[in-house]
């Protein structure tokens, strides 16, 4: 069945560990490790987890318009991303709807994109397309990247590498670890402070396996990855968003860097700017908002949202237990009537409503390292 | 202690009263993994294939169908706070319900502990 699946470099590893192997945007993956999903979470927010997302896309462009040339994709500032900083970013289409999410690092020498792994081939193919004459889309598919999120994954990872101490939330280096060359950023995709390491991939297991030494870390699954990140209020693609929400629809105007709106410096050249700068002035008629659940029982993913006369007006798209906060979380759109806070509505459980209150994300508070 | 079991990975224990005890398996809860949220049947009369519990875990919602026909006269109510119970102590603590079946015999057409181990394996 997992002959036709790609493996990470890590993959011998998450047999090793007693991992239960997935399939996920084509790899086979761990979704959890003995410890399991609950113990997984709490663990990565009370010390340190590993996560293997190899999986992902990771492309450097190159060549003096590469910043230039991917603002006509993304309606974010990368013409004044320092170096050394990591920012979050929107592929758009013609309509304003959402390719992907990726971050952008700027490297000094290039930019390091970091994509999803279901959205990595097209993305190649959509950089290659638009801009691929403007610099080198060169994409590093082969290579490892780690993820240590955790309040101690800076004192892990300073055993291994003492510069990366120094560094704020979002920034990125060069940094050798163990003698391979890395890209670091201190970001993720937890909520909490922590570290991706893009690391060569004969350097992945060496790397993992002197992190899993440390005490205070254990190695963690999708299913883990996937409760964190719902806590911290992030966005799965394809769930949350997709080619058919707008960033404004999906509550990530955020995103759209100051400069690149309707009325600043380099206000659109990006696709579907018009439509996503009228939504911006008139509204939109659903959104992306928070919702707490006021029973214990799990509202998940595909849920109806009603009102209190029993009137669809939404449906969830990410939910699940919390294990830090103790309670079910979901996140949804609504039609922007039922948008604000503490808006009391139902979700559809299996033919009952369970009531739900309209909540400001993140569930949990965030804990990045600002310096 | 007659135990018996389904192919749906429930167990079935008779007690000394004449009651069946229900739960899942160590197999079942190790598969579901952690649980969150268990929703237990009412106390009234179900027929057998009849859905009777909801199990969530972290990853998925799974039904409990009724085993065999009976009265369920007891939950676990102890689930309700504390799900975790059944990953915990499957054969224990994370019992589901107490029923009397309608059919005595029922219980023997169910699997044998060795007919459900080489079930598992197959």
């Amino acid at each position: 069945m997992t002959e036709s699946l790609l493996k990470t470099p890590l993959h011998a590893l998450h047999l090793e560990l007693g991992a239960r192997m997935v399939p996920f945007a084509g790899y086979d993956m761990p979704v959890q490790y003995p410890l399991g999903v609950l113990k997984e979470h709490q663990h990565t927010r009370a010390q340190a987890g590993l996560f293997d997302v190899s999986h992902m896309g990771q492309i450097l462009l190159e060549g003096e318009a590469a910043a230039e040339a991917l603002e006509t994709l993304v309606p974010v500032d990368i013409i004044d991303l320092p170096t050394g900083m990591q920012r979050y970013a929107l592929f758009t289409n013609e309509n304003g709807g959402i390719l992907d999410d990726l971050m952008v690092a700027n490297l000094g020498d290039c930019l390091y994109l970091v994509v999803n792994a279901a959205c990595k081939t097209q993305d190649l193919a959509h950089l290659e397309q638009y801009i691929g004459d403007r610099c080198q889309v060169n994409p590093q598919f082969e290579r490892g990247l780690l993820a240590l999120q955790g309040p101690s994954a800076v004192n892990v990872l300073t055993r291994l590498a003492p510069e990366v101490a120094e560094m704020t939330f979002m920034q990125v280096r060069r940094i050798n670890v163990l003698g391979y060359p890395c890209i670091v950023s201190r970001s993720g995709y937890t909520g909490e402070d922590g570290f991706e390491i893009s690391v060569p991939a004969e350097g992945a297991e060496k790397l993992a396996r002197a992190l899993l030494a440390e005490p205070d870390v254990q190695p963690i699954g999708l299913g883990a990855r996937d409760s964190l990140r719902l806590e911290a209020g992030l966005c799965l693609y394809w769930h949350d968003m997709d080619t058919g929400t707008t960033p404004v629809e999906a509550s990530l105007v955020w995103a759209v860097s100051r400069v690149r709106r309707e009325g600043n410096g380099r206000a659109g050249g990006f696709p579907g700017a018009e439509r996503i700068f009228t939504q911006q002035r008139e509204g939109v008629a659903r959104q992306r908002v928070g919702l707490l659940v006021q029973e214990r029982v799990p509202v998940r993913e595909g849920a109806e949202l009603v009102d209190a006369q029993g009137a669809v007006i939404g449906r969830v798209t990410s939910g699940g237990f919390g294990p830090s906060l103790g309670a079910p979380v979901a996140m949804g759109y609504v039609d922007s009537a039922y948008a604000a806070l503490d808006t009391s509505l139902f979700a559809m459980v299996r033919n009952k409503p369970v009531a739900v209150k309209v909540a400001r994300m993140p569930f949990v508070p965030q804990r990045y390292y600002r310096g | 202690m007659v135990m018996r079991f389904t192919e749906e990975h429930e167990w079935l224990r008779l007690e000394a009263d004449g009651i069946v005890t229900v739960g899942i398996t160590d197999y079942a809860q190790d598969a579901l993994g952690d649980l969150v949220f268990v929703q237990l049947p009412e106390l009234r009369a179900y027929a057998a294939g009849e859905e009777v519990a909801v199990l969530e875990s972290v990853k998925a919602a799974s039904n409990i169908a009724m085993p065999i026909s009976g009265e369920i006269l007891e939950i676990n109510e102890a689930l309700s706070d504390a799900p975790e119970k059944v990953n915990q102590a499957p054969l224990g603590a994370g019992w589901f319900f107490r029923m009397r079946p309608a059919d005595p015999e029922a219980l023997g057409t169910l699997l044998s502990e060795n007919d459900y181990a080489t079930f598992i394996k197959a």
